[in-house]
């Protein structure tokens, strides 16, 4: 903990003397935590963005302009298929994560690839599921059901895209630099990005899929 | 104050989100935490996908329960997948997920109140379309 505040000029004097709080027990957090922490907070926000959506689904889902509800036109199977997907990919995600940690390859890696092949699978079965229901003539200008269906099930489609390019970005930097520790913050805030994903997955397919197929 | 080779801190202070007190750097010392979150949130999802199709449950209790099961599920991921846990040294982490959550919270239940409330309010579509003619 001296080192921390030496380097920062904060050693001795005045700053020691005042009593700091519990949290700041070990002098100056270090650089892991605060880019957790910030991403933390950035995601916090994400999860706001995504009630939004999710409150406007909820306001607009009776709204089906003599068009379809939700109950005709989900297909469960596919919807349980692709919460498989990525119950998986956060199990996996999390091994390339404890993989990292222990500097092993292949733990690493195979962790790695195997999120984002798990990834590209829920964006596959997702992206059927839309064609399928455009083909139907359900499509987001159908009604205003159909259009917050697309917005809020979509916009979560774009965050798991981001998520795919940003594991391959991870894949290349830890093949490319090592397990430097600004890679390791980089993968722990990917790490935190992707079981956000997952958790916001689960509101989507109560919400969205069983409760619509329920009511 | 971190573990040069992990880079995950060791001493007693704050813990980023998303880290586990490190225990060790094998992977086998963490894989179980994770094993138990999957198992755990695959649980209360099969559970959820069979609620959502069977006739065997009481049908109004259906919705209440699957609201019940995917926020545990939520719990089960961000204390077995994000570590937030209730350590004192996790607290920063859990005060802005609060605060998130109370956000999540106004914004979902108020707009979903309001509205009702608007539509309750409302003319009924077919008379305004008389009243315009």
């Amino acid at each position: 903990m001296s080192i921390a505040r030496t380097e920062l000029g904060f050693a001795g004097g005045a700053v020691a003397d005042v009593p700091l709080a519990v949290h700041a027990e070990g002098g100056i957090a270090s650089k892991r935590i605060v880019t957790a922490y910030g991403f933390w907070v950035f995601l916090l926000s994400d999860v706001i963005i995504f009630a939004a959506f999710f409150a406007t689904y909820a306001v607009l889902v009776d709204m089906t302009a003599g068009g379809p509800s939700g109950k005709d036109v989900f297909n469960l199977s596919a919807v349980a298929l692709e919460t498989g997907c990525l119950l998986l990919s956060s199990f996996t995600c999390g091994v390339a994560g404890l993989g990292a940690r222990a500097r092993n390859g292949s733990w690493y890696y195979g962790g790695m690839i195997a999120t984002g092949l798990l990834g590209a699978a829920f964006l596959l079965l997702e992206l059927r599921d839309f064609t399928t229901l455009i083909a139907q003539d359900a499509g987001p200008t159908r009604s205003a059901f159909l259009s917050a269906y697309f917005a809020l099930v979509g916009l979560h489609g774009v965050h798991v895209t981001m998520g795919v390019l940003f594991l391959l970005t991870m894949i290349a930097q830890v093949y490319a630099k090592g397990y430097r520790p600004d890679i390791l913050r980089r993968l722990l805030c990917f790490n935190l990005f992707w079981h956000t994903l997952d958790i916001i997955w689960v509101g989507i397919f109560t919400v969205v899929y069983l409760l619509g197929v329920a009511r | 104050m971190s573990d040069t080779k992990t880079g995950v801190p060791v001493y007693d202070g704050d813990i980023a989100p998303g880290d586990e007190r490190a225990d060790g750097t094998e992977v086998a010392e963490g894989i179980r935490g994770y094993l138990i979150g999957l198992g755990l949130s695959v649980v209360a999802t099969v559970v959820a996908f069979f609620l959502a199709g069977t006739s065997l449950v009481w049908q109004p209790s259906i919705p209440a329960a699957l609201i019940v099961l995917a926020i545990a599920q939520m719990g089960v991921h961000v204390v077995f997948f994000l570590h937030i846990t209730t350590r004192p040294d996790s607290v920063n982490n859990v005060m802005a997920l609060t605060f998130g959550i109370f956000v999540v919270f106004v914004l979902i239940v108020g707009s979903v109140w309001i509205m009702t409330h608007l539509n309750q309010n409302m003319i009924p579509m077919e008379r305004m379309m008389q009243m315009q003619r």
